[in-house]
């Protein structure tokens, strides 16, 4: 007689393979581990949302004929001088330092291409990004590192950060291999130490002190500049609504698919929220406040295509941030280089071991022998192709919702493909009336 | 020597008119009455004027001040001097917290206590409290010189980088990473040098003075140390 048949082995769900190996390296190593990127879990996104289109009760636009305007205002509120993009797509905040010179000027050349802005990061402002960045956010960061306000005076508009959708209510984190002379000259700093950002401003607490924050800014630029408030996606409502309290032109809101130079992977994978479950409640308070429209809503964390970008607007926001999409369209990840991703002991789309300086795109790192493969005028026409890419996608959509500016999508052009997209969209589940938490089943 | 009373001409009009001034302009003296606590004067100075501000001020008074020296005939609120560039401030009273936060540098002179986190993560300015100094003081202090008077609270120096403190009396305790370390004789000429430039030289004799500084093992993350935070 034959032997019982065995059952085909069967890994856990639960301690599947991913898991079973960093429990492998907490236990060799006794560190939690630290990785750059936004969560790489599922999440709900904007691939649960798709748009009705026109039909009979709609009247569409002809494509490539009739106009549909992409340009938005930042900062009508207060400043002076606000911002004109072109189109709705703008560049997040990444810093010098946890990016190469040739990476900030890649990313300043092909943002000014399209007529957008780019955003400084940790580290102060580069003669490289302030000069091929026709318009340039500062931002205001709780370190302060290279804050000067020579820079304060020759920015475009100022971000006061109070957090990123990557990691709210955690700092910033550049370890000392990335901690070049340059870095170190700019964020006062010795060479090859462990950078700590702290995760709260040094010299104020609280909305309240931030409005008075907020008016120093605006005396030292003499109101000129548009103010921003950008925060990690935590409780989007009330930080929303105190950031219109506390006077900013503009908020920032980042969804915890928003990447990181560096941060430990459960402060990434745990905390905060997908950028689809915050976007309603951000313009619900603007709208209770009777600030929507006047205070600019910009959103980002997991943009990848015109449609992201068509949807995040749909749903209130005024233009949206990429990080990660950039990266990726100068270089980063590319499977041209699976060879030395391989000899990094990753493969190309999973690399993010960007603390370490080694991006054989040199994109992410400080190693000179690295970033030199970066050419920045080839980058910036890459990126400025993907935008391009992007705003036509999101002209694409707006058309056939019959919209004659994107600003003109709404919540009314959406539905949802799954009960939790629904409930946080707050949009009707798909071929019913039914909108999870607001109305009845 | 214009006079600008705060009762009447707004705060806006003043910093205005103060950033206008052209380089090399005569009217290098500037008189501010009535500042009520106001915040935000004689904020982004950049000339070298001197202005006079008689009366209280509110938070970040001469914030990010570039060659001016500001002289504030009072107390101050919150972040006195912060990310000060160059130049003298002088608080004749009393500092709330944050002062000379982030400075990079220039001279910080305060004549009575600061509160607490008096120069928070300061990079680079000098700053001289002729009084006491509150708890979480030079918290991630990186560069620059804090002289104190009296005593320092609680976690004095946590997480400190490569400033030097110099503290006359006592410390109710240090941060982590803070140490003492021996007051040799290029810091004692160091605190000369900056009490005569804070022009309070000769009231105190800088050998009084302790020093404290960085042990630097917090410098690269060592999980070992992971229970000094």
């Amino acid at each position: 007689m034959d032997a019982t048949p065995i059952t085909t082995p069967r890994k856990s769900a639960t301690f599947d393979d991913y898991t079973l190996s960093e429990i492998r390296r907490a236990a060799a190593s006794g560190i939690y581990d630290i990785r750059g990127g936004g969560a790489k879990r599922k999440l709900p996104n904007f691939d649960d949302l798709l748009f009705l289109g026109a039909s009979m009760s709609r009247y569409p636009l002809e494509g490539y004929r009739e106009k549909c305007s992409t340009d938005v205002w930042l900062g009508t509120r207060f400043a002076e001088k606000p911002i004109h993009l072109k189109i709705p797509v703008t560049i997040a905040g990444m810093s010098f330092g946890s990016l190469s010179a040739q990476a900030k000027e890649s990313l300043g050349r092909g943002a000014s291409k399209m007529g957008t802005s780019t955003t400084t990061g940790d580290g102060g402002m580069t003669e490289e990004e302030r000069g091929h960045s026709s318009i340039l956010v500062y931002q205001l960061l709780p370190s302060r590192y290279g804050m000067n306000p020579d820079d304060l005076r020759r920015a475009d508009a100022i971000e006061v950060v109070i957090g990123q959708g990557a990691k709210p209510g955690g700092g910033g984190m550049l370890l000392g291999q990335k901690i070049s002379d340059r870095v170190a000259h700019m964020r006062t700093l010795p060479k090859g130490i462990d950078q700590r950002s702290a995760c709260r401003h040094p010299d104020w607490t609280g909305p309240d002190d931030l409005e008075i924050k907020i008016q120093e800014l605006r005396e030292i630029t003499d109101w000129q500049k548009p103010i921003y408030i950008k925060v990690g996606a935590s409780r989007p409502y009330y930080d929303t609504a105190l950031a219109v309290k506390s006077g900013a032109d503009v908020v920032v809101l980042d969804g915890m698919q928003g990447g990181t130079a560096a941060t430990q992977e459960v402060f990434i994978e745990h905390i905060g929220l997908p950028l689809l479950s915050a976007i309603r409640p951000a313009v619900q308070a603007l709208q209770d406040l009777g600030m929507h429209r006047k205070v600019q809503l910009i959103v980002s964390g997991g943009i990848r295509t015109g449609a992201d970008v068509a949807k995040a607007l749909a749903l209130g926001a005024d233009a949206v941030a990429i990080g990660t999409g950039a990266l990726a369209a100068i270089g980063d990840n590319d499977p041209a280089l699976e060879e030395e991703y391989r000899k990094l002991g990753t493969t190309a789309g999973a690399y993010d071991d960007w603390h370490e300086g080694k991006c054989p795109a040199g994109i992410n790192t400080q190693n000179p022998e690295l970033s030199v493969r970066l050419d920045p005028e080839l980058g910036g026409r890459r990126l400025a192709n993907y935008l391009a890419v992007l705003t036509l996608e999101a002209q694409t959509i707006a058309r056939a919702c019959g919209k004659s500016h994107v600003h003109n999508l709404e919540p009314e052009d959406l539905v949802a493909l799954t009960v939790e997209a629904a409930a946080m969209a707050q949009v009707p589940l798909a071929g019913t009336q039914w909108v999870p938490g607001l109305t009845g089943a | 020597m214009p006079e600008i009373d705060l009762g009447v001409t707004p705060l806006r009009e003043l910093n205005g008119a103060l950033h206008k001034l052209p380089k090399d302009t005569n009217e290098t003296h500037w008189v501010i009455e009535n500042p009520a606590g106001g915040h935000a004067i004689a904020a982004g100075l950049d000339a070298p004027l001197t202005v006079d501000i008689n009366g209280p001020v509110g938070y970040y008074c001469a914030g990010m001040n570039k060659l001016a020296t500001v002289q504030i005939h009072g107390s101050a609120g919150v972040g006195v001097a912060e990310n000060m560039m160059s130049g003298f401030v002088h608080v004749s009273g009393d500092a709330s917290q944050a002062a000379g936060a982030t400075g990079r540098g220039g001279l910080l002179r305060i004549d009575g206590n600061a509160s607490s986190r008096c120069g928070i993560s300061m990079k680079g300015i000098d700053i001289v409290v002729k009084g006491s100094v509150g708890h979480m003081s030079a918290f991630m202090a990186q560069a620059g010189n804090l002289v104190v008077f009296g005593d320092a609270g609680d976690a004095l120096g946590d997480s400190i980088y490569e400033a030097r403190l110099f503290v006359r009396g006592n410390i109710k305790s240090l941060g982590a990473d803070c140490i003492e370390k021996e007051m040799r004789d290029e810091h004692k000429a160091a605190v000369h040098d900056i009490l005569t430039r804070a022009g309070v030289n000769g009231q105190i004799d800088p050998s009084e003075f302790k020093r404290y500084g960085s042990a630097r093992k917090l410098y690269n993350f060592n999980v070992d140390h992971a229970g000094e935070y």
